[in-house]
């Protein structure tokens, strides 16, 4: 039973598991069930982003229930209000799940604590984007049919990704052995303690990948210090067209968006064969689905 | 003003080099004779000290008293009530109040409010620099005039190595330690919590031990150069131990103390976002803490100061990364001392030791230690008492603690400042 989704890493593999099944389930075409029809479903999002609440929100309407956006420019952050008193105040007007995306790492768990509804983890600043990490684990195991024993190497800037640590999570639970790469002032300490491998060059963590995924460099990582430029950048350390054939014949290149063509991934591999990229926001809404449906059920 | 006879406690004055099952008795504010079976002086209020121990009073290095300009979070009373809880009887007042004391008139206001409202001794700390903004010294000579008994831009970092040279030079003339929050700002930029695997774990901006390390190994080397003293203020890594250790082994005139939290606990209690987890410096490692522990004992670190650090609850009720830096700790400094004790780390003198002569000696107090004639500032304490740790029976005026809830095992059950008891948890008082 999942109460609240703040992350992955409290999950255990039977619940990780049985997501991805049900998921799979829907994306196949299984109808919904009608655990969060009619109810409101309240996407509070934080922190800019299109894709994951435009995938929230469609994975929401498709299970009939009301969706509620309330974005960063609406809500009451920039009047001086508390996280959690527009959180608690959200929460009054009853609806069953918050699905939250906030630049702090761990206030979906700090909300989860104060609010009636269940609290949707839609990532939290550095820490997890659980399910971004789970459409990962499904798009992977739709398209190589398992997961434990594969080699995934995650490419980019692993600092600052919650994404790469979900999958580090999620990954690690389900068996395959997960390589990070990317420049040393992007690498966390500890990241070992998480089960990953670590490189420092992308070549040789290529090398044999049955799964790339490459990270978002964001901009202002520039001004950070940490890389010279994105030139630099580009030039050592991102993916394209002649290092991608170090990875397996048959490896696929995902990306969870959105892309800087050019400075992490170069046009002709994320529009190329091994692409999956697009088949990877397909199966969000999927995933999305499944997980509402997951946590309604406790409500 | 009471006298007292306290009877048959175990006396520990580390300064004397008492530990003998001894009688105290208390007369006119002053400590007026130890010794054994003693007779109670007509109309003196005993108090049964067998199983207990009895103490100079704390000495806090290290509080942040918050008045002047933020009496929502402390005041100097309430602050006074948290210390006498907590077995505190002299407590060294932090700078960065608003405005900061950084002059006569501010070091002066917070003395004439301690004489007025506190049972415990205050002594304030001057700032380095002018306005605690890092740039121009402080006017050190006459805040030595008014009182200050150390400097310290506590909060930042003095990180302009000319300035710390010159401050270091100009307080030496008026024998003032040089206090430093050792942090290189821009290494530590941004970081809430320890930088390692726990850190990484939980996507929490990180600052790592170096920040600290640098910092102090720079300022050892300018201590060699000026010959001045100069103490670190909340030590929190291996690696700060074992350079002041080598630096106190050349003779260096360098003390330094660590806080109970940064003994107690390591940066793996940040990972359930606990915003009474954050404070500066981060907590670091289990190999810090026991560190930290071994400094303490071998004598490398001179005390356990609290960093009490009173914030509101509102500046606790956020994400863990906008919450404020901080956590209370006088009332809670004297269980952890003895915990140490119960784990093997540390003798009972030397536990003692380091609450009261380690802390005096370290900024040249005239308190720490209780010989007949002195001043009577006394604390009792029973080392078995059980209590937890709550909200409404926190004296301070903020409850930011790692602790609340947690059980704790000893306490002081009379503490006597200046001849008066401030907490009274004994009945001694009618």
């Amino acid at each position: 039973m999942m109460t609240h989704l703040l992350g992955i890493e409290p999950l255990d593999k039977t619940t990780l598991v049985a997501l991805l099944d049900r998921a799979d389930a829907i994306h196949e075409g299984k109808p919904p069930s009608d655990a969060v029809a009619g109810r409101t479903v309240v996407n509070l999002f934080m922190e800019a982003s299109t894709r994951t609440r435009t995938s929230f929100e469609i994975a929401a309407k498709r299970l009939r229930a009301d969706v509620v956006n309330v974005s960063e420019s609406f809500s009451s952050s920039k009047k001086g209000e508390t996280l959690l008193d527009t959180a608690r105040n959200i929460d009054a007007m009853r609806p069953s799940v918050i699905v939250l995306r906030h630049g702090s790492s761990g206030s979906p768990a700090m909300v989860a604590k104060h609010v009636r509804a269940r609290v949707v983890n839609a990532g939290d600043g550095t820490h997890e984007h659980p399910t971004q990490a789970l459409l990962d684990c499904g798009t992977i195991r739709q398209k190589k049919k398992r997961i434990e024993g594969l080699t995934v190497t995650i490419i980019g800037d692993i600092l600052h990704s919650r994404v790469a640590r979900s999958n580090l999570h999620a990954l690690g639970k389900l068996g395959a052995i997960v390589r990070v790469a990317g420049p040393r002032p992007l690498l966390p300490r500890g990241i070992e303690a998480m089960g990953a491998l670590v490189y420092d060059r992308v070549e040789p963590a290529l090398e044999g990948a049955d799964v790339v995924m490459v990270l978002r460099l964001q901009h202002e990582r520039m001004t950070g210090g940490y890389v010279p430029s994105l030139r630099d950048y580009s030039r050592f350390f991102g993916v394209n067209g002649k290092n991608i054939h170090a990875a397996k014949h048959d490896a696929i290149v995902m990306h969870p968006g959105p892309i800087n063509r050019g400075v992490e991934l170069s046009s002709d591999v994320a529009d190329g064969p091994r692409s999956v990229i697009l088949e990877q926001v397909a199966y969000g809404v999927s995933v999305r689905m499944a997980v509402l449906e997951a946590v309604a059920v406790t409500s | 003003m009471h006298a007292f006879h306290i009877r048959g406690g175990r006396l520990i004055d580390p300064r004397q080099g008492v530990d003998d099952e001894l009688d105290v008795i208390i007369q006119e504010g002053r400590v007026a004779r130890i010794g054994k079976g003693l007779a109670t002086p007509t109309g003196a209020l005993v108090c049964d000290g067998r199983g207990k121990i009895v103490s100079p009073g704390f000495v806090d290095l290290h509080a942040h008293l918050r008045e002047p300009g933020e009496e929502g979070k402390e005041t100097i009373e309430s602050g006074s009530r948290s210390a006498a809880s907590g077995g505190f009887t002299t407590v060294c007042a932090m700078p960065n109040t608003q405005p900061p004391n950084d002059c006569r008139a501010i070091t002066m206001l917070i003395l004439t409010r301690a004489r007025e409202v506190s049972g415990v001794h205050v002594y304030p700390i001057g700032a380095v620099s002018r306005g605690l903004l890092g740039a121009e010294l402080a006017d050190i000579g006459e805040l030595k005039e008014a009182g200050v008994v150390a400097l310290s831009d506590d909060g930042k970092c003095v990180m302009n190595a000319r300035l710390m040279r010159r401050a270091l030079e100009y307080g030496r003339t008026f024998d003032l330690p040089i206090v430093q929050h050792a942090e290189d700002h821009h290494l530590s930029d941004g970081g809430a919590m320890n930088e390692g695997p726990s850190a990484t774990r939980a996507g929490i901006p990180a600052q790592p031990a170096e920040a600290e390390e640098i910092i102090v190994a720079r300022d050892l080397i300018l201590v060699e150069m000026t010959g001045a003293r100069y103490h670190v203020a909340h030590a929190s890594t291996a690696r700060t131990v074992a350079m002041v250790r080598e630096a106190k082994a050349r003779g260096l005139p360098v003390t330094c103390e660590v806080t109970p939290h940064h003994l107690a606990l390591t940066d793996e209690a940040c990972a359930t976002y606990d915003t009474s987890t954050k404070m500066y410096p981060p907590l670091r490692t289990r190999a810090d803490t026991v560190a930290l522990a071994q400094g303490l004992a071998d004598g490398t670190i001179d005390a356990i100061a609290t960093d009490h650090a009173p914030h509101s609850a509102n500046a606790k009720h956020l994400e863990f990364d906008c919450a404020a830096f901080g956590v209370i700790g006088l009332e809670t400094a004297l269980p952890i001392a003895l915990s140490l004790v119960s784990s093997g780390v540390l003798s009972l003198p030397t536990a003692i030791e380091r609450l009261t002569w380690g802390p005096a000696r370290s900024f040249k107090l005239h308190a720490g230690t209780m010989p007949e004639g002195s001043v009577a500032d006394v604390v009792v304490i029973d080392p078995d008492l059980e209590w937890i740790v709550t909200a409404e029976d926190t004296a301070s005026r903020s409850k930011n603690t790692p602790f609340l809830g947690q059980k704790m095992r000893g306490r002081a059950v009379l503490t006597i400042a200046g001849g008066r008891a401030l907490c009274d948890r004994s009945k001694v008082l009618p």
